[in-house]
């Protein structure tokens, strides 16, 4: 039961990288119809802003966060910049397009750090944890679970609050109309992949606590985020939620109770029959949404 | 105002428009007729620059406008009410209004109570997402929303159509004070002849992607120009 119990962590922890990094996913899916296969690589790219700048000061990691999100999302807003925005509207092209840049991306993180995995060493007050009621809680899942929390609140009231947002989900709603209002469609567009990327990159920081750094740590994440993604209901805030929720859970107990690959099978089971009785995600909306 | 002069547009493959012509001289009210499926509603996309022409030249005061992303007409002084009462459906009234407020070069917030000022009704929904309207107070909401930019030159599609009685004359009487009192520049789609021959200066006719007959409002008497817009 304790050992059970000690899961609740871990699997929270693992929901909330999964929904970060699923945000970005979702956004970019619900706007502009693209499913961008080089969003792990952002992923990485925030993992390596860590490992670069350990060392510097004695919070590096917390200076990490706002300078992967930066990184990420720059390296984001290029792509849209350079590459998509021509090819909006032929997904399948996206699709090739996007993957070619993610094996790209991994090449280039391989010549410059070289193919070894490295490591973060996580600030001292993250390392340890406390027991609550004879649950370990680890401080640096805990982090991650907060920096999740804290993350999608920003996100909420980004969206639901701030002309940005609002802005983002007039485009998202009705694209031609907001060109008619005067909106300027493509930098929205621009931003929401920064902003998505920007959150991949936060992801890979989160997960240079609970492992090492290597040039494909993205692929890792990113077929389970897309599972997120479409569990979820595409391109909303909610949905993803509760689906990153449930897959981190199911994730977490299946490794626990088995082990990592038949795990991933038995969650690629469970999705499929999910999406046999639900094919449109956990929720249905008229229209798109993302809040 | 606006000058569209032998605009090709087509929708992919599919040439919908076939050299149109049309001249929106400042401060009237030019009406554009035809039966469904002409391409009326292809002509306004195409002036407002959600379709590119493929042959032939729209300018707006001299201007070439011809290739200008949609978000600038708009800051030069275009506004569009499509079709069909369209709005944010999950986003309330007021985010619907506020959005199109922030969008805008002015950013000033009494353009809101001035379009406020001309459909009231619309403040007791400002909560409510604007899904939940009815078609006529959608409508309302679409011309408010094209009001708060402040534009010297409104395109109106088919304002009226599929509205609920009650509301036609709300809206009609809108434009009508918007253009004769405000001074307001109209390009009006409109298949309601009545509406036509009271507020337009002059309109055209279209036919299978092409104008196939312009002329002053007088005209619309003729039994052969009624002939044309006969469905
Ligand atoms: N998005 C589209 N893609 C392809 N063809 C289209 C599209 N929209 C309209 N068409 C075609 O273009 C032609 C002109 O359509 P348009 O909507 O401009 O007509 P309209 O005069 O506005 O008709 P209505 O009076 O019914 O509104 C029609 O034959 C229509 O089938
Ligand atoms: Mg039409």
């Amino acid at each position: 039961m304790g050992a059970l119990a000690n899961q609740l962590p871990i699997g929270l922890s693992i929901a909330a990288v999964l929904l970060l990094i699923a945000l970005g996913l979702t956004f970019t899916f619900g706007q502009m119809g693209v499913i961008n296969m080089a969003h792990g690589e952002f992923i990485m790219a925030g993992a390596y802003t860590a490992y670069l700048l350990q060392g510097f000061t004695s919070q590096s990691f917390l200076i990490a966060l706002p300078v992967a999100f930066v990184v990420a999302g720059l390296m984001g807003l290029l792509l849209e910049w350079s590459l998509i925005r021509r090819f909006y509207g032929r997904p399948l092209d996206t699709l090739l397009l996007t993957w070619g840049v993610s094996l790209v991306l991994q090449q280039l993180a391989r010549d410059i750090f070289g193919a070894p995995n490295v490591q973060v060493t996580a600030p001292g007050w993250l390392v340890g944890g406390v027991d609550l009621l004879g649950v370990r809680l680890p401080y640096n899942r805990m982090f991650i679970i907060v920096l999740a929390v804290l993350c999608v609140v920003g996100v909420w009231v980004y969206l639901t609050k701030l002309p940005q947002g609002r802005r983002m989900r007039a485009v998202v709603q009705n694209r031609e109309l907001a060109g008619y209002s005067g909106i300027a469609t493509g930098r929205v567009d621009r931003f929401t992949f920064l902003l998505g990327s920007g959150l991949a990159g936060v992801a890979g920081v989160a997960l240079t606590l609970v492992g090492p750094v290597g040039p494909s740590l993205g692929t890792f994440y990113i077929v389970d985020a897309f599972l997120v993604v479409v569990a979820g209901g595409l391109g909303q805030l909610r949905g993803a939620v509760l689906a990153a929720l449930a897959l981190g859970f199911l994730n977490g107990y299946l490794e626990f109770w088995t082990d990592a690959s038949l795990a991933k099978v038995l969650v690629f089971v469970a999705i499929i029959a999910f999406l046999q009785v639900r094919p449109q995600g956990m929720f249905v909306l008229k229209g798109r949404t993302l809040v | 105002m606006l000058s569209v002069s032998e605009v090709d547009a087509a929708y992919g493959r599919a040439r919908v428009l076939f050299g149109v012509g049309l001249e929106v001289p400042a401060g009237s009210l030019v009406c554009v007729m035809g039966r469904n499926g002409v391409g009326k509603t292809t002509l306004l996309k195409t002036v407002m620059g959600t379709l590119t022409p493929t042959a032939g030249r729209i300018t707006l005061d001299g201007q070439d406008i011809t290739r200008m992303p949609t978000h600038q007409r708009v800051r030069a002084g275009m506004a569009y009410v499509p079709q069909g009462h369209v709005s944010f459906p999950q986003l309330t009234v007021w985010e619907n209004l506020q959005v199109t407020l922030e969008a805008t070069a002015h950013r000033d917030p009494s353009a809101v109570d001035e379009a406020l000022d001309v459909f009231p009704a619309l403040k007791e929904f400002f909560k409510r997402p604007a899904g939940f309207l009815s078609g006529g107070q959608r409508q309302q909401l679409a011309i408010a929303r094209a009001l708060i930019t402040r534009p010297r030159l409104l395109l109106l599609d088919e304002p009226t159509e599929g509205i609920q009685p009650s509301v036609i004359d709300e809206i009609e009487n809108a434009i009508e004070r918007l253009h004769r009192e405000a001074g307001l520049t109209v390009l009006l789609v409109e298949q309601y002849l009545d509406f036509a021959l009271r507020l337009a200066d002059s309109f055209v006719v279209m036919d299978a992607g092409e104008v196939v007959h312009a002329g002053a409002v007088e005209e619309l008497h003729n039994e052969e120009v009624r002939r044309m817009l006969a469905v």
